[in-house]
């Protein structure tokens, strides 16, 4: 069987993700890994599905979104509900997760697709504010409401309230949903990740995915050989909130207390996952993954470093987009790098080789 | 009645402050092209400058503020000069936003170092306890007053400037085009400097005002009204002066009053629904200039 360049690149990606969990199974099965390395696995695979989703808006698409927290709420908050709802009624731990992740990717993607609608028609940074307020407005939203049912209905207020007789609060406000059961785990979240992998570089690799990165290149000239604009970018940030909601249900099945408070779904949890997608290579779905996966256990990894870690971490990111992105640094790459430094030995032994 | 009106006159005075902030993003924004993220936490630079001089120092308010305004716009221009100048003409704009973001995180950090997470309770730069009108049943607060008279003060001394000298035109030319501007004999490296540094001055001052009416003071105070107060820019037609005005006051007033009337934790969801309704009726915001796409 032959593969294309590009397919060979896509495997060897799926291959990565594959490898590091084999080497975390077998280290964990050891007794390798400490305790809180290991609680930092299933977070480290949402963290990165989360990246890749974004990285299909940013990277593929070309648009820059900041509200993908709020996906990522969005689909642990329906998928919670839904859990918490039937946590009693004896299905099966794997169907009920199952059905859960199905409900809160496909509610995200229909928030998506409701928020796409406006929000796509306006262009860079706008767009980016608006999808920063889609995502504020919908976490402000789900901490602000109460929902429970008893023996009178299911209720449901933005005032605390009483319920009567048998019943059960399933939002409380800010408090949030109470003891979602715990059914993601590392296998899991790693065949998630897998998942989406396919998913998204089966689009990037199809006739849809050169349309949207026609569309980005240039969206003008795109429009005038017939891609549909509008159709395609619905269908990139549609298809990208719904992986976001993937990783949202893998969030809420992993905590027992899901709270929409800031430090999980706020704007800096999508400017978070922003800068896993830029520092890993904008449109590099590979780099998103290893990106996610370095910059979340590195300052978890440095606690010991208490305060500074977070001074040093801000300090990497600087330099590094500085040394990565400065015209005047990649000049200076060009002139005097290691690469260049082959480059030119190479040209010389040539030369070398032509004389004698 | 009068109760509304106390809720009114609170959301012109935070709306003031807003309006302050927003001056300043728009203003680098226009020149610059970039979200600053940091531009919210150069405002918790200035508090906590003017709060070491006051409390830590015995400053007098003034001295103290003008300190900040002193510390701030250099912290602007040296952050332009290290972090955001070398990446003008970088293959994306995002690269400049992720540093800025980095900047953010800096600052941020920086400050829970020195002054940790505690909270400190900032002393109100007004002295002025204020009026009460109406037989006491309306007080309003001296910082209140002081808040929208500076922002009045601000903008009219913003709109000469800009429209009345040699270095604001140089700005508006810079902002619609550089390499015109810079044939036309604008250093734009010095203009685009001078912008930065306007912006972190009105920072400093917003501070002072914000900490004064709200005396909260933690790494993390710039962030949410930086944040919003880019809202207000938007909102107001960004690169626009008088629009960031305009945006700020009314961001203020509908988040004051709908914390009164509808629900004090749906309020910003509530200024957020407002800005994506305003860009959709007008994609440019309130008084943005509509720009023709060209081919």
């Amino acid at each position: 069987m032959k593969f294309t360049k590009q397919t060979k690149h896509d495997l060897i990606t799926c291959g990565i993700v594959a490898a590091f969990y084999i080497l975390v199974t077998i280290l964990s099965a050891t007794g390798h890994l400490s305790n809180h390395f290991r609680g930092l696995l299933v977070p480290l695979c949402y963290y990165a599905i989360a990246a890749v989703s974004l990285n299909l808006v940013v990277g593929i698409l070309g648009d820059l979104s900041l509200g993908h927290a709020g996906f990522m709420c969005i689909g642990a908050f329906s998928s919670s509900l839904f859990s918490v709802a039937v946590k009693n009624s004896g299905l099966p731990s794997p169907l009920r997760f199952l059905i859960a992740l199905v409900i809160g990717t496909l509610m995200a993607a229909l928030f998506g697709f409701l928020i796409g609608i406006p929000v796509l028609r306006l262009n860079g940074d706008y767009l980016a504010i608006v999808t920063l307020a889609f995502g504020e407005i919908i976490k402000n939203f789900l901490s602000a409401v109460y929902l429970g049912y008893d023996e009178a209905g299911i209720h449901a207020s933005f005032k605390s309230f009483q319920l009567q007789g048998e019943g059960k609060m399933l939002i409380n406000g800010a408090m949030g949903i109470q003891g979602t059961p715990m059914d993601s785990s590392f296998t899991v979240a790693v065949l998630l990740l897998l998942i989406t992998l396919a998913v998204v570089m089966n689009i990037v690799n199809s006739r849809t995915g050169r349309a949207i990165m026609a569309i980005r290149d240039n969206r003008i000239a795109a429009e005038s050989v017939g891609i549909n604009v509008t159709s395609y970018k619905m269908l990139a940030f549609t298809v990208s909130a719904a992986i976001a909601g993937c990783a949202g249900v893998l969030f809420s099945h992993n905590t027992t207390t899901l709270t929409a408070s800031s430090t999980y779904f706020g704007y800096n949890v999508s400017i978070m996952i922003l800068v896993y997608v830029v520092l890993g290579g904008i449109g590099s779905i590979r780099g998103s993954v290893i990106a996610a996966a370095v910059l979340y256990v590195l300052p978890e990894m440095l606690r010991g470093l208490s305060t500074y870690r977070m001074l040093i971490y801000s300090i990497v990111l600087i330099v590094m987009m500085l040394i990565n992105w400065a015209p005047g640094a990649i000049a200076f790459r060009e002139r005097y790098g290691i690469m260049a430094f082959l480059r030119r030995r190479n040209e010389n032994r040539g030369k070398e080789g032509q004389r004698s | 009645m009068l109760n509304f009106l106390t809720y009114l006159i609170n959301g012109l005075s935070l709306g003031s402050i807003y309006a302050i902030i927003a001056l300043g993003y728009t203003m680098v924004y226009g020149i610059a092209k970039m979200l600053n993220f940091a531009h919210g936490d150069v405002i918790m630079i200035g508090s906590y400058l003017i709060y070491t001089g006051m409390i830590t120092w015995g400053m007098h308010p003034v001295p103290a503020i003008l300190l900040a305004v002193v510390g701030c716009t250099i912290l602007g221009i040296t952050t332009e000069k290290i972090a955001y100048k070398p990446l003008r003409g970088a293959g994306s704009s995002l690269a400049v936003l992720i540093t800025a973001i980095g900047v953010s995180y800096f600052l941020q950090n920086l400050s829970l170092l020195i002054f940790t997470a505690n909270p400190k309770s900032f002393t109100s730069v007004v002295g002025w306890e204020g009026v009460s009108l109406f037989g006491g049943e309306l007080k309003i607060q001296g910082v209140t007053i002081v808040t929208i008279i500076v922002s009045l003060l601000v903008l009219a001394v913003l709109q000469f400037f800009i429209n009345r000298t040699k270095q604001g035109q140089a700005m508006i030319a810079v902002s619609e085009d550089k390499g015109a501007a810079s044939l036309m004999g604008i250093n734009v490296n010095r203009t685009i400097s001078l912008t930065f540094a306007i912006g972190s001055g009105l920072a400093a001052i917003a501070g002072a005002l914000l900490c004064s009416a709200y005396p909260n003071l933690t790494p993390y105070t710039g962030a949410m009204p930086g944040i919003k107060a880019f809202v207000a820019a938007v909102l107001g037609g960004i690169g626009s002066i008088p629009g960031a005005m305009i945006g700020g006051l009314l961001l203020g007033v509908i988040e004051s009053l709908s914390k009164r009337y509808i629900s004090t934790q749906l309020s910003d969801a509530i200024v957020f629904s407002i800005l994506i309704i305003v860009l959709l009726i007008r994609p440019t915001g309130l008084l943005g200039k509509k720009i023709q796409e060209k081919v």
